[in-house]
């Protein structure tokens, strides 16, 4: 079964974002890490202290199979980029939510969520697929 | 037909399984109207031995290499080709097999590209190349659009001492706002003042030909050094037109190229009119997921076995589509092959002894050509692998002399610049390999003195 | 039944570099003497390369020896049944293996004067003419070196034509889920952007959905027919008069005309631009990947834009080289095109003639239906619209017992056959493609037949079959992954093995 976590936000295209404070995370989903399959490299488009929008791609994820864009959520600066993604992307197959982050981005704006997916949304959605 | 194994028996027992009493009744589905009713209009086919006499004919009305004295290069040389080379090409395995999406049955193609890459890589001194392109105008209309997406900036600077034709095909794939050409100098190399004088911001990248067109030994060294001085975040790039000056010349990648691109056809194949050849293309690893084109790599097997497989194919378009980097989809495997055979059978000494035999050819030729000063000069001087550009004195019809000697002489002398360079009326271009012979070069002497005193 | 594959002696062969013994020539030619000028007389230091690191000394029969072992891990249309649907993998005839060899087409050089090259340039003029009949168009260019190449091409064309009516709003193409992935790739790089069209549930794209975006922003529209479901497109002759009515340009992808060859001209039914593959439909080797050649054949309206150069013939017979014309989007790549590819063409032209192309097309249509019919009981039939040249099913019978199209693909291996195509076109879900083409014999068309009705069976009784296979190839499934996580793309000697 597909995880969807509660307190995230998310997109039909299956990135989400977890706001903390005033800095967002961005990542993808457990059903698109599963869709993609093994996850190989992310190619990061953007960089620490770049300006950031809404729908802007930031970074492409390669797993054997195919490629996707991610897309932003929110809008502001970088801040910082995932070590740890960047070291050995599989850790977006072994943890979506968590340590599979990928991007972190100081917020210029307060997030309408109205525009976004909640988890229960997302699910019902995922129903649909 | 011989090519077409069913038999009439054959295919009424097949109409039966698809149920159709007609071949017609298979091409119900293309609309009535649309069907040709007079045929395609072309003649009957030829038997074999009809079709070998025919074409027989039509290669014999060719001039060749073998039956002129042609001192012509320009992108395209005149190379001895071992005789097992085109032995190794000639197994149907190789020249019959698709494209190797299925490694397990691929090795051979695969595993000759993954050692073709690593030829590649040390003649240039760099640390990847893909599995090639199309040839070396391609090779770097992608190599420009690489840099495009390394550093999101957009123009080019391109040194009007690349190849013309690569040029033209830049030309057809950019727009006009995004390259530049730069002008080159008395002296038949860039003209480094007017390559700084064109540097901004919004430079991608800086293409430099060695040698270049003209045959001369670009600076590579320098344009290095201008570039970190200038454009830090623009690539270098360069471009090999003749591969064979590799057993010579100090390699691209030893002065920090980012990016070197070429045409291979010196690497074994023949100049067959133009093509095929092969474009090569070579860069830093850091540039990996950004590199167009196939790739090979090495991996393992279920049993743990050394095989190679095609890889980062994400890069390709069939998965990316529009996001694709690059619209080819194919490469020039088999005569990546050749390059590898060719390339495997010279070894490290072949390829130094047939690059300084090329240069002595040529040293002599610039020494002999050297003893007509009422008539023309070597331009640039002698610093050059195999080419070099003559100057016709004025007062001195080149195009008479040009003709005169082939048309009397069977002597091709070289490639008349004005062809590419307007300016150029004077000029041409002269290429001497090993395959030339002082003995020819000593004709070749003894002829312009007759012609020029028919003049 | 009995399989034809057996197991045989191959060799693990190792890398060309690893045969190096240093002091060992694979070469042989004159030792060519100084004549006084040494390099380190002319060039500065800097410009002399010391030795070429790590190259290779093997002598020639060690070279031979190691070539011929790899091309023997090969599987090649030589070597027998390739049914890999939309790729065309038809027999390359030895005799224009043979003429493609002939000195006279290979130790000549573009740039000799005209009159040196004439047989050349008729080749290419007659190739040019031949072409033409066979599509119906009036011009033609043989510069690009492939299909995606010839996309771009055609694509620069559509543009040029635009620009010369002042119509800069065109921004789109038109682009159906079917198509290969080179087409949107392609109309990217040319300068538009893709809009992407759904076919309908019969497969066919519908006038009614061109209708409602076809408007004066689209330039044209890319149509690949047969569709690359092997499927005549039902709604052209609608959709062809929707695009010219709103003023686009229909281009045809020709990947396929390989089943109309005899049939219909192109140019007749209203294509304004197409490609054509010539080793797809006029027999040129793969290669393994390439070199191929991707001539694009126009409508007289579009004939000035097209790329240079030409080849010409003048009143007097003679050929020439057309350099400039007005109008012309440039140059493609270097030089004449690929130009022993063209050969190739030509002389299978030649020699398959009028009656024999027509062939060619009804025996590959005949082979695809019957597959089809042949197999349709055992395998999932996504769309029941009739077949050209290829057939496609998809995963629907067997994707609940556990098996993938890609077990299937790797099984046929084992019984001696190179997969089909697998996973295209995308509308299919596990869609294996398959193309006979004109090529294969009705003993190998069956023993292909029974393969498949056994793996269909197998899929069922012994799917772990199926999961391990291939079992008797060189090399067993690789490891993809990890080829692509810790990329090894050349060799480094041992001891100084650098990180990547």
């Amino acid at each position: 079964m597909t995880e969807v976590r509660e307190e995230y936000f998310y997109s039909k295209e299956h990135d989400w974002v977890k706001i903390d404070g005033e800095f967002a995370y961005l990542g993808i989903s457990d059903y698109a890490q599963d869709e993609l399959g093994e996850i190989v490299y992310v190619d990061y488009v953007k960089d620490v202290g770049d300006e950031i929008k809404i729908g802007e791609d930031y970074a492409s994820v390669e797993s054997t199979k195919s490629t996707s864009e991610v897309f932003s959520l929110v809008s502001g600066e970088v801040v910082e980029l995932n070590e740890a993604v960047e070291d050995d992307s599989e850790v977006i197959n072994a943890s979506p939510y968590d340590n599979g982050w990928i991007i972190k981005i100081k917020l210029s704006e307060t997030v309408d969520t109205s525009q976004l997916l909640s988890a229960s949304d997302y699910e019902d959605f995922l129903k649909t697929l | 037909m011989r090519y077409l194994p069913l038999t009439e028996k054959d295919r009424k027992e097949m109409m039966i399984k698809v149920a159709v009493n007609s071949v017609d009744s298979l091409f119900t589905s293309i609309p009535q109207n649309y069907h040709i009713t007079n045929g395609i209009g072309l003649e009957e086919g030829l038997s074999e031995s009809e079709l070998l006499n025919k074409l027989e004919n039509l290669s014999n009305k060719n001039k060749t290499f073998d039956n002129v004295d042609a001192f012509i290069g320009a992108g395209l040389y005149n190379h001895y080709i071992p005789v097992a080379v085109d032995h190794i090409i000639s197994r149907s395995e190789f020249y019959t097999a698709y494209t190797p999406y299925q490694p397990e049955i691929s090795q051979g193609t695969l595993q000759s590209i993954f050692e073709f890459q690593t030829l590649i890589s040390q003649l240039f001194d760099m640390e990847i190349t893909n599995a090639s392109m199309y040839d070396g105008a391609t090779s770097l209309v992608e190599a420009i659009l690489m840099s495009k997406r390394v550093n999101r900036k957009n123009k080019a600077l391109i040194s009007s001492t690349v190849h013309p034709e690569y040029r033209e095909t830049v030309a057809t794939y950019f727009n006009q706002n995004d390259y530049t050409e730069i002008s080159y100098n008395e002296d038949g190399v860039t003209d480094v003042d007017s390559l700084i004088s064109q540097i901004d911001e919004d430079t991608t990248a800086v293409v430099i030909q060695y040698p270049n067109f003209f045959g001369n030994i670009e600076d590579l060294a320098k344009i290095r050094n201008i570039l970190n001085e200038n454009a830090p975040k623009a690539l270098f790039i360069v471009v090999i037109a003749e591969a064979l000056s590799m057993g010579l010349l100090t390699p691209p990648g030893t002065f920090g190229v980012d990016i070197v691109v070429g045409e291979g056809q010196s690497l074994g194949l023949s100049p067959s009119f133009g093509g095929p050849g092969i474009g090569l293309f070579s860069c830093k690893a850091k540039y990996l997921r950004k590199m167009p084109g196939r790739i090979a790599g090495e991996t393992v097997d279920k049993d743990g076995e050394q095989s190679f497989v095609f890889t980062i194919s994400t890069r390709e378009q069939h998965i990316r589509r529009e996001k694709a980097t690059s619209n080819i989809c194919s490469n020039h495997s088999l005569n990546a092959v050749v390059v590898a055979v060719y390339l495997s059978l010279m070894g490290k000494e072949g390829i130094k002894e047939i690059a300084l035999s090329n240069f002595y050819n040529t040293q002599y030729a610039i020494k002999i050509l050297s003893q007509f000063p009422s008539i023309f000069k070597v331009k640039y001087g002698k610093k050059v692998f195999n080419e070099f550009v003559i100057e016709f004195n004025d007062g001195i019809d080149v195009n008479l002399f040009y003709d005169k000697l082939f048309k009397e002489k069977n002597i091709l002398l070289g490639l008349p610049l004005k062809k590419f360079y307007a300016q150029e009326t004077k000029s041409l271009l002269l290429n001497f390999t090993e395959q030339v012979s002082t003995k020819s070069i000593d004709n070749f002497a003894k002829n312009i003195i007759e012609v020029i005193g028919e003049l | 039944m009995k399989t034809i594959a057996k197991q045989g002696l191959k060799f693990n062969e190792p890398l060309i570099f690893e045969r190096s013994v240093v002091g060992k020539k694979g070469y042989s030619f004159k030792e060519c003497l100084s004549n006084g000028s040494d390099p380190e007389d002319i060039f500065d230091d800097l410009f002399i390369r010391d030795e070429i690191k790590d190259f290779p000394e093997v002598s020639e029969v060690e070279v031979i020896r190691h070539f011929t072992r790899l091309s023997q891990l090969n599987y090649g249309l030589d070597s027998g049944f390739y049914p890999l649907g939309s790729c065309t993998m038809k027999y390359n005839p030895k005799v224009n293996e043979d003429i493609a060899r002939f000195k006279g087409f290979n130790k000549i050089h573009p740039y000799f004067p005209e009159e040196f090259t004439q047989g050349a340039l008729e080749v290419i003029f007659g190739l040019q003419e031949q072409l033409k009949k066979i599509t119906g168009f009036e011009a033609v260019t043989l510069q690009p070196s492939a299909g995606a190449h010839a996309e771009f091409t055609g694509l620069k064309i559509i543009k040029a034509y635009h620009e010369s009516n002042h119509d800069e709003k065109r921004k789109y193409i038109i682009i159906p889920d079917s198509a290969h992935g080179t087409n949107p790739a392609s109309t990217t790089l040319a300068g538009f952007e893709v809009k992407n069209v759904k076919s309908g549930p019969d497969g066919y794209i519908e006038a009614e959905t061109i209708a409602e975006i076809m408007d004066e922003t689209i330039a044209g529209i890319m149509i690949t027919n047969p569709n690359t479901l092997g499927v005549f497109e039902q709604d052209l002759d609608k959709i062809i008069k929707i695009v010219h009515s709103k003023g686009g340009l229909v281009y045809g992808d020709g990947a396929n005309m390989n089943a109309l060859m005899g049939k219909l001209k192109p140019a007749e039914i209203g294509f304004d631009v197409m490609h054509l593959n010539l080793h797809k439909t006029f027999s040129t080797p793969h290669g393994g990947g390439g070199p191929g050649a991707g001539p694009i054949l126009v409508t007289q309206e579009l004939k000035r834009f097209l790329p240079l150069p030409l080849v010409a013939k003048t009143e007097e017979g003679s050929f020439h080289i057309v350099k400039n014309a007005i109008g012309s989007i440039g140059r493609m790549k270097s030089f004449m095109g690929n130009f022993t590819v063209l050969v190739r063409a030509y002389s299978y032209i030649l020699e398959m003639g009028e009656r024999g192309l027509t062939q060619a097309t009804e025996d590959a249509v005949l082979s695809a239906n019957y597959i089809r019919e042949s197999l349709k009981g055992h395998y999932h039939l996504p769309y029941e619209a009739e077949s050209l040249h290829e057939v496609v099913f998809s995963d629907k019978n067997f994707k609940d017992l556990g098996v993938h199209t890609i077990d299937l693909a790797k099984r046929l291996i084992d019984y001696g056959l190179h997969p089909s195509t697998v996973y295209f076109p995308l509308i299919v879900s596990g869609a294996i493609m398959i193309e006979p083409t004109e090529s294969e014999s009705k003993e190998d068309i069956d023993y292909f037949i029974d393969v498949m009705k056994t793996i269909a069976n197998e899929m069922k009784e012994t799917p772990e079959l199926l999961h391990n296979a291939p079992g008797i190839s060189y090399r067993k499934r690789l490891d993809e992954v990890k080829a692509a996580k810790h990329p090894k793309l050349r060799w480094y000697k041992l001891d100084e093995e650098t990180d990547e």
